[in-house]
């Protein structure tokens, strides 16, 4: 008696279960699948134009280009919405159509690459260039390297003697010119 | 007093140059990112195909499934046109377009092609069908072919001779039918 009751109790539950998820799928279930298909909104239609640029107009994005061209791409979008497409597919649609050139972010690969790569690479370059610079400028006048190599002291005394020497004798000459 | 001359020797050894290949290599990057950008450039100032160049071939993929290359049409004198169904000076020209091509046809000397500019294709369907137009028209995939021949619009219009060479182009539509005839005649003759 025990074990059938047991044994009802887990039907019980499991027939609960199972309606509870049935009910909620009957929730969730997109909208693609209901019965009248929903069209797409305006939202939903600039959300995937604003990714992207018609050849014609460029560096006007999709969603605010005024011109019939572009008018006739969003319209394609949403007709491509309503059949359910997801947004990758109506991105790589206009790629096959148009080229890669309709996208706001270039795919990376072949020579794409470059602009991703270059942008972080200079502003790295940068960073570092400057720190050198301000390694530099930081650094005490006694503890740089001296560049080039410092005449002797002996050197230095002989060559102001014979600098003074020489004003000496130009003074000299002068104050004569000036007597005579 | 001079500078012990072994001793300047001692200090020219101790920093011999060292070969820095990261500046090398840094200026071998900026070499090659500025030669891009000039080949860049250069492409992009090259103009329009000039009359007298080979023509660039392509292959039409049309709307109705056939696929067209210019290669097996040597010998025939050939008529590009690039348009779109939402370029209304496309429309000044349709019907005189079309008239041409009904002139011509039945000589099979002279093959006309349409080659539509970022289009829908529902709307570039309904464009061929509002002006009765029957000549082959496709879709420039991924806009190879205005590309190929460096188009800087709609309507634009391209005639190739027998010898495969760009013999006239046409920027913006044409007035009328006896101005297409007019460019078509002489190149029949050659």
């Amino acid at each position: 008696m025990k074990m059938r009751s047991i044994l009802v109790f887990f039907q019980v539950m499991t027939l609960l279960f199972l309606s509870t998820n049935l009910v909620m799928a009957a929730e969730n279930t997109p909208w693609q699948q209901d019965s009248v298909p929903r069209l797409p909104t305006d939202d939903e239609v600039n959300a995937v134009a604003k990714q992207l640029y018609c050849p014609v107009c460029e560096n006007i994005p999709l969603d605010v280009c005024p011109t019939l061209a572009c008018e006739q791409w969003r319209g394609l979008i949403r007709e491509k919405l309503a059949a359910g497409w997801d947004e990758e597919q109506i991105k790589t649609y206009f790629v096959n159509q148009y080229g890669d050139r309709v996208l706001a972010t270039p795919p990376a690969r072949g020579l794409n690459w470059l602009v991703y790569i270059i942008p972080p690479l200079a502003i790295l370059a940068g960073v570092y260039f400057l720190y050198r610079a301000f390694s530099a400028w930081k650094k005490p006048a006694d503890q740089l390297e001296p560049e080039v190599q410092a005449p002797a002291a002996g050197a230095a005394d002989e060559y102001a003697a014979r600098f003074e020497e020489e004003l000496r004798k130009r003074q000299a000459n002068t104050f004569k010119k000036g007597e005579s | 007093m001079t500078s012990d001359p072994a001793e300047t020797t001692n200090l020219t050894q101790a920093t011999p140059p060292r070969f820095r290949w990261g500046r090398i290599l840094a200026w071998l990057g900026l070499a090659v990112l500025l030669a891009m950008l000039a080949m860049g450039l250069v492409n992009t100032q090259r103009g329009p195909v000039l009359v007298g160049q080979d023509a660039p071939d392509f292959v039409l993929s049309t709307f109705d499934g056939q696929e067209i290359d210019t290669q097996d049409l040597q010998g025939k004198v050939i008529v590009v046109n690039f348009w779109a169904s939402w370029c209304k000076p496309c429309e000044q020209e349709a019907a005189d377009l079309e008239a041409a091509w009904q002139d011509y046809a039945p000589g099979q000397q002279v093959v006309f092609l349409g080659v539509d500019y970022v289009d829908t294709e529902p709307e570039a369907l309904g464009y061929l069908q509002k002006f009765n137009i029957t000549y082959p028209n496709g879709p420039d995939l991924r806009t190879r072919i205005s590309q190929a021949y460096r188009t800087s619009g709609v309507p634009e219009t391209y005639f190739i001779d027998r010898q495969g060479k760009l013999a006239y182009v046409q920027i913006g539509p044409f007035r009328s039918l006896a101005q297409i005839k007019g460019i078509i005649e002489p190149l029949l003759a050659q």
